[in-house]
């Protein structure tokens, strides 16, 4: 079974919400200070459900990330969990994407690393949450898609996914090669281990650049979008709480009831 | 060419009926449609979804193309994926909206990459603007710590708006409109990937998205029987019990009652939030209550940004005497 998995360096969405800045210009956010990035969550899901497939299955699993300026230690994340190899699509030209820039740069990529079975990507990137390259991977290659996995079976050349559903769930069976996004119920992502640690140091990734996946300038970054970022800003909060007191917590719960009785909440 | 005109609407349906979903857009698109000077369509697809097409007339469209067919019945991608671009390359709209759905948030982003166009998922709100005509998307982002507007250069313009974020209009039975039936032209052995079976999970009372009140428990509440005296609570108050993630991942919970961006939108009079931080990801899908409480022993706790009336403490000591205290006030 060979596996690729589309992962991608993003500012910690469980920093605190009172850290969360936009420049002024008014189309980015600025890093908080001191946090360092992460791998997308979700994508990390992804990671597990290859790892998954991997336990049950064999087979080798290629991790693919988009970006600029990407740590090394943070992309290595999924080799240390267990995923075989690491491309990383590193260039100036990349930035400024949409999900379709997104989408197609790593479609172009994946069809240079050429033998797959199932291609991996998160339900949404934490960050932006398009929830959309995954899709739009598998419409550029005609690949069948599986969104919101659960959990996967592979028998027979075919793989059958649970899928989450707003009323459950529902059971699907596609063909291979095929791609599926992976939600939380996957399970949580394994932690890496020592050994892990210590291989994902050693190995070094493959960097490839525009020219290497065979892609235009205009087809990529900034150039290749079929939308534009108009604005950016952030919600106002009321933010006034009335914090009830009382002697001792249980008072305290029994005023919070009188009060929400004399506003009428209740 | 044709030139693109109009907005279109996709309806789900749900036993047997226009899904609230549905009514909801069909009431938001007839102003994006006003806005434009030009008509609202709407699309039904299903198997013997044809009787519904008055009803979404009497809710505010003028033209509504209805798609029959037995392989329609369930959703699957590879079947409507081919009939939303049939439907689209016939009524060309500028705007094309669905919901937040499990179907919106598959088809959305496939069919816009197979229309060679693009979509914006999850928004709150969609408006014409005034100069360009282009329709502006807002959605959150970055968890629902920021919003972004977003302008798509091609059409049709997709997005799929999130349940609630528009309201219905009165249904007119008297309106008149226009009934399109489109062949879908499906061929059963294009189906790459085949919906085996639906498991719809088990709600015992009230469901979560309808419930008045809403009593949301976190991480801190630490164990099922924890959420135990939760159900009780929401008994007590004829609500429902939600959870943030970490409940649900570590089955305290089933994963049906995660309340967020990835999980359910509620929109009860009354949250009570209990021993949960408030982060932005959980306060996408509730942050539209009319009224949110917290309980929470860490006074910094971003839910008391959030909420309305709080308490600082243990929950472990604050909900039984809380519930105690309501049962005695309900009582009289
Ligand atoms: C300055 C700036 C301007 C922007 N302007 C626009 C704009 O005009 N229009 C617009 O739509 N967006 C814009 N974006 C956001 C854009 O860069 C998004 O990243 C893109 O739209 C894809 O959305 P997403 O990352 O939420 O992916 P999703 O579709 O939510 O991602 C789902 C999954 O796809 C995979 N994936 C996504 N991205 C990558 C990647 N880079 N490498 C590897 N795997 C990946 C992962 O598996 C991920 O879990 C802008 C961003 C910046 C910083
Ligand atoms: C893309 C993405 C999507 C996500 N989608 C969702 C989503 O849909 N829904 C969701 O909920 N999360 C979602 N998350 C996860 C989210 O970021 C948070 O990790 C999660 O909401 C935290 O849950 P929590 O508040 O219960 O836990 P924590 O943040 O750990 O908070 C626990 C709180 O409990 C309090 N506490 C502990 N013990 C007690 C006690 N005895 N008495 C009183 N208070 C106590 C603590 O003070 C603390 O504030 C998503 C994350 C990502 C990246």
């Amino acid at each position: 079974m060979n596996m690729i998995v589309c992962v991608k360096q993003v500012i910690d969405p469980e920093a605190p919400p009172a850290s969360f800045k936009i420049d002024p210009s008014g189309n980015k956010v600025v890093p908080p200070a001191g946090v360092s990035p992460v791998v997308d969550p979700y994508a990390e899901y992804a990671v597990e459900a290859a790892l998954k497939v991997k336990d049950a299955s064999g087979g080798k699993v290629t991790a693919l990330s988009l970006g600029s300026n990407q740590l090394r230690d943070i992309v290595k994340k999924p080799l240390a969990m267990g995923a075989d190899e690491l491309i990383l699509l590193e260039d100036e030209a990349f930035d400024g994407s949409d999900s379709w820039s997104t989408a197609y740069a790593l479609a172009m990529a994946i069809k240079k690393i050429g033998e797959y079975d199932i291609i991996f990507c998160g339900r949404e990137a934490s960050d932006w949450n398009a929830g959309q390259v995954g899709s739009g991977i598998a419409e550029i290659l005609g690949l069948p898609s599986v969104t919101l996995a659960e959990k996967i079976d592979i028998s027979d050349g075919k793989a059958r996914v649970q899928r989450k559903t707003d009323e459950g769930y529902e059971v699907v069976e596609v063909s291979l090669p095929c791609l599926i996004t992976a939600s939380n119920e996957i399970g949580e992502p394994r932690y890496p281990t020592i050994k892990g640690i210590m291989g994902a140091k050693k190995k070094e990734p493959v960097v490839w650049k525009p020219a290497d996946i065979g892609v235009e300038a205009a087809q990529i970054g900034a150039s290749g979008r079929h939308t534009k970022l108009h604005k950016l800003f952030q919600p106002v909060r009321e933010g006034k709480c009335e914090i009830i007191e009382g002697e001792g917590p249980e008072e305290a719960a029994a005023n919070l009831a009188v009060k929400l009785r004399e506003v009428k909440a209740l | 060419m044709a030139e693109n005109k109009g907005v279109l609407v996709l309806c789900e349906t749900k036993e047997d009926k226009l899904a609230s979903i549905s009514t909801e857009l069909l009431g938001g698109g007839r102003k994006l449609a006003g806005d434009l000077g030009q008509e609202l369509a709407a699309v039904l697809v299903g198997s013997g979804v044809g009787n519904l097409a008055q009803e979404a007339i009497a809710y505010g469209a003028d033209k509504v193309y209805v798609v029959d067919d037995p392989l329609l019945k369930d959703y699957q991608t590879d079947t409507y994926v081919p009939v939303l671009e049939k439907v689209a390359g016939q009524a060309m709209p500028q705007v094309l909206i669905m919901g937040q759905t499990s179907i919106g948030r598959d088809l959305a982003p496939r069919l816009a990459f197979r229309l060679n166009t693009a979509a914006s998922l999850g928004c709150l709100e969609l408006a014409i603007d005034p100069s360009s005509k282009k329709l502006l998307q807002t959605k959150p982002v970055y968890g629902g710590n920021a919003q972004a507007v977003f302008i798509t250069g091609s059409f049709p313009q997709i997005a799929t708006v999130r349940p609630k974020a528009m309201a219905p209009l009165a249904p007119d039975q008297s309106r008149k409109g226009e009934v399109v039936t489109v062949d879908a032209g499906l061929d059963a052995s294009a189906i790459r990937a085949k919906v085996l079976e639906q498991v719809p999970e088990e709600v015992e009372g009230i469901k979560l998205e309808d419930a008045e009140v809403v009593v949301g428990g976190g991480r801190g509440i630490g164990s099922p029987e924890g959420f135990q005296q939760l159900e009780e609570l929401a008994r007590l108050l004829k609500g429902a019990v939600g959870a943030t993630r970490p409940p649900c991942d570590n089955d305290w919970v089933p994963a049906g009652a995660q309340i967020g961006l990835t999980g359910k939108i509620v929109t009860p009079e009354l949250y009570i939030a209990v021993a949960l931080s408030g982060s932005s990801q959980h306060m996408s899908g509730c942050s539209s209550a009319k009224t949110i409480v917290a309980i929470n022993k860490d006074a910094e706790a971003n839910i008391f940004r959030e909420a309305r009336f709080g308490v600082v403490g243990d929950w472990k000591k604050i909900v039984p005497a809380f519930t105690e205290k309501l049962k005695e006030l309900l009582a009289k």
